[in-house]
């Protein structure tokens, strides 16, 4: 329903305003008029407002109700003279009614021009101080009172700034257009924010007077209709939607306590979001964030830099440089305030020491586990939806919370502070908190010693020398069966016995150095030997070697040339007898040389054995030694990652 | 390297020789204050390294009284003349300079009139120690980066409260 208003004294363009818009700017012009009177009777207001054409609100309260729009005062001039103002010499309803649409305007950021108020805008939204307030209610009667009361609690619950802007829309329009327009899905507690003294007047003063607001508003309006013309001409639709209004209202004061300082009170949700912020950015409940961390979590909330710092210095109470779980909690509330448009405060209010919030909120140091499950239903991306919840929340429990032992959390924190471990259990056991707080504050030192403890132990552990390293051996098949003592005793030759199966069965050798072999440990003398025993060997064949070129390329260095008859001997063996026998063609020396053969034969015979059992036990050896080696290496690798920590 | 200059107007803070904070009580002669100020910034590099290599403590901080101006209209040549530290000679319209310097070489300069109530050393040593102790709060804000004009509203409350003393 519109109606125009502006016919009879104004020289501004027909103004179309909805109902809700109506009776609120009908309000708050009569609070500035009323204000102007400074009657302390309804009488002088209402003649006033009776005179047609004489109902002005004076400038003081219109400049102060256009400064709580906390538009810049550039706009706040503009809007004037584009009401119409300026040149009329004063705030008629009109030039009111205009100046509320353009204030409107202006906040939803559309351009201060007189088209722009032509479209459907939602109401404006002024911030009221309490000074300013207190002045209106003082000087008004108690009947205006009351009605003023109506509207600044309209207002009120309008300037209580959005989350999220269309929320915010919808929910400025809601309050006075729930029985017209469709309210959002969010329900109209939405954005009922609890906030100052408003309401606690209200819940004194509006309780008695239920009903009589209703029947004060009938001769408000009926007064206003002549003289405002347009605006008044349905009364009754406004009495009937300012009383379901009203009754919104009521509902909403009987769930808000009577606190003075609503805004900078945290709710359990909002203390259960905090906390979980902050343990996501620090898991220990009990101990800091550091500057640098919560700077960057902070700076996510886009607000300017220098209300961040402010925001610091009001949260950081002992000015660590790190915040504490009440100190960052203090510090998200006034962030999250700020954001929905609460102008800081000068000093940390009380709801928000660290000392009240230790003490009023002892649970969430306990049931950080319980709030992770609790916290999941909430989304964690919808936090404006959170943030409204919470505002949403009654505070009843508040009241319930025991004043806290401030001095002695207190001490405790500054207890904690010094960092003095021993004596914070002395300072636990006098702590007459709630135990629950007690116990968070015991859980601190316990953590830390716990922490420290475990420091000391990692770093002893670390000096120590490892006694028997847990590292598994670095095992290979045949190694496992090393005794690895033995091992590094290369004099031992049991190691090597155990390795292979000494070569039981050799042949009696044409020397006496060669029955040593069976017990050879040693690659070196081994290899010694086994030239030497080359060597003895060699010379009974001689001439046989050299009379067949070398063939195998030799496999030790140190033993070139016998290597070489050796490695010779037995390729050749099997050929050689024949060729031998054969290239020995002198029958007179054949008797000498068929002996003479058969001794080479079984020379050679043997000189084959003893050379495949040399080349088998060579091959032992040479795995040996690369499994020796590796095994050195292994160790030498331990030796040193565990070198750096001795060092510490 | 900044300083601080505190008049019976105005408080300077300085670093790397320009200014982080300043701060006048009567608002009028700022720039005198601040001539002043740089000349005092000479006798305070005088000072440091005079000191040395020596371990600075809290004492020590403290550099007393500059020196003391007849006339807030100071030539090269009176500097010198009139350059004596511990001199207290008091006379009219005297502006009394303190100096004070923190181990990050973060300079105060306090300038008092001295015609208000004769300054003892102890007040302008704890004059100097609220200084210090707020200026170390506000490094202790993340937000703030060293360097930048102090803005910070408890520092200004401490100045404004030190400030209406000494006036």
């Amino acid at each position: 329903m519109e109606a125009a208003a502006g016919g009879g004294c104004g020289s501004g363009p027909p103004l179309l305003l909805s109902e809700g818009e109506q009776q609120c700017y009908s309000e708050l012009f009569a609070r500035c008029a009323g204000a102007a009177g400074g009657g302390p009777g309804s009488g002088p207001p209402e003649a006033a407002r009776a005179a047609p054409g004489a109902a002005t609100a004076a400038s003081g309260p219109v400049a102060d109700l256009f400064r709580a729009s906390q538009l810049p005062t550039e706009t706040l001039h503009q809007i004037t003279e584009l009401c119409g103002a300026k040149r009329v010499g004063y705030f008629g309803p009109t030039q009111f009614y205009v100046a509320l649409k353009l204030i409107a305007a202006a906040q939803s950021g559309l351009p201060v021009r007189i088209e722009s108020i032509k479209c459907e805008l939602p109401l404006p939204r002024f911030m009221m101080s309490k000074t300013d307030a207190e002045i209106r209610f003082g000087n008004m009667a108690e009947l205006h009172g009351t009605k003023v009361q109506i509207p600044y609690l309209i207002t009120e619950k309008n300037t209580f700034k959005r989350m999220d802007d269309e929320d915010k829309q919808q929910e400025t329009q809601s309050p006075t257009m729930s029985p017209l327009a469709s309210p959002p899905s969010s329900p109209p507690h939405y954005q009922r924010v609890p906030l100052s003294h408003g309401y606690s007047k209200l819940r004194s003063s509006t309780e008695q007077m239920h009903p009589a607001p209703y029947e004060a508003r009938q001769p408000l309006v009926q007064p206003e209709g002549p003289s405002l013309g347009g605006p008044g001409a349905k009364p009754l639709r406004h009495q009937a939607s300012l009383i379901r209004s009203f009754s919104v209202e009521r509902e909403l004061q009987d769930n808000n306590s009577s606190y003075p300082d609503e805004p900078w009170r945290i709710t359990e949700e909002q203390r259960e979001y905090y906390v979980n912020q902050f343990r996501s950015l620090q898991p220990d409940p009990s101990s800091f964030i550091s500057g640098s961390v919560a700077k960057n979590f902070f700076t996510k909330s886009k607000l300017s830099i220098p209300e961040l710092s402010y925001i610091w210095e009001l949260s950081d109470a002992d000015c660590d440089g790190a915040l504490s779980l009440p100190e960052f909690c203090a510090a998200f509330h006034l962030i999250v305030a700020r954001k929905n448009g609460y102008p800081l405060p000068e000093g940390l209010p009380p709801t928000l020491q660290p000392e009240y919030l230790q003490a009023a909120f002892p649970k969430p140091k306990w049931e950080c586990a319980l709030f992770d499950s609790y916290s999941e239903p909430v989304p964690a991306n919808q936090q404006p939806r959170d943030l409204n919840r919470m505002e949403k929340l009654s505070i009843k429990d508040v009241a319930d919370f025991p004043v806290p032992t401030q001095d002695v959390t207190g001490d405790d924190k500054q207890a904690l502070k010094s960092a003095t471990d021993e004596a914070l259990p002395k300072d636990m056991s006098e702590d007459s908190a709630t135990p629950k707080d007690s116990n968070s504050l015991k859980a601190r030192p316990r953590s830390r010693s716990y922490s420290s403890t475990s420091i000391e132990e990692a770093m002893k552990r670390g000096e120590d020398p490892p006694t028997p390293p847990p590292r598994p051996q670095k095992t290979h098949s045949r190694a496992s069966s090393l005794d690895l003592n033995k091992v590094f005793q290369p004099s031992v030759p049991a190691s090597r016995s155990g390795l292979l199966p000494p070569p039981p069965a050799l042949p009696p050798r044409p020397c006496p150095s060669q029955s040593e072999q069976g017990s050879e440990a040693e690659l070196h003398p081994q290899l010694n030997r086994a030239p030497s025993q080359a060597a003895e060997s060699s010379p009974t064949k001689k001439d046989v070697p050299y009379s067949q070129p070398p063939s195998k390329p030799i496999r030790r260095k140190f033993r070139p040339e016998n290597q070489a008859t050796e490695n010779q001997e037995p390729t050749t063996a099997v050929g050689g007898p024949a060729s031998v026998a054969t290239m020995k063609p002198h029958p007179t020396v054949q008797k000498q040389s068929s002996k003479q053969k058969k001794a080479i034969q079984t020379a050679i015979r043997k000189n084959k054995e003893a050379n495949a059992v040399l080349a088998r036990l060579n091959s032992e050896l040479q795995q040996q030694l690369k499994e020796v080696h590796q095994e050195r290496i292994a160790l030498e690798n331990q030796l040193e990652q565990l070198r750096p920590v001795t060092v510490l | 390297m900044g300083w601080i200059l505190v008049t019976s107007a105005a408080v300077i803070l300085f670093l790397q020789n320009y200014p982080l904070y300043i701060r006048s009580v009567p608002t009028e002669n700022e720039l005198k204050f601040h001539y002043m100020v740089h000349t005092s910034l000479d006798v305070v590099d005088e000072k440091i390294s005079a000191m040395g290599k020596a371990l600075v403590d809290q004492r020590e901080l403290y550099l007393g009284l500059l020196y003391p101006t007849e006339d807030y209209k100071v030539y090269p040549r009176a500097w010198q003349r009139l350059r004596s530290p511990r001199a207290k000679s008091v006379f009219p319209n005297q502006l009394c300079r303190y100096g004070y310097v923190t181990n990050s070489k973060v300079k105060f300069v306090m300038v008092v009139d001295s015609s208000n109530t004769a300054l003892r050393d102890n007040e302008i040593r704890s004059m100097f120690r609220k200084l210090h102790n707020s200026y170390t709060d506000v490094m202790c804000n993340p937000f703030y980066n060293p360097g930048d004009r102090i803005q910070s509203r408890a520092f200004d409350g401490m100045v404004t409260s030190m400030m209406i003393q000494v006036c």
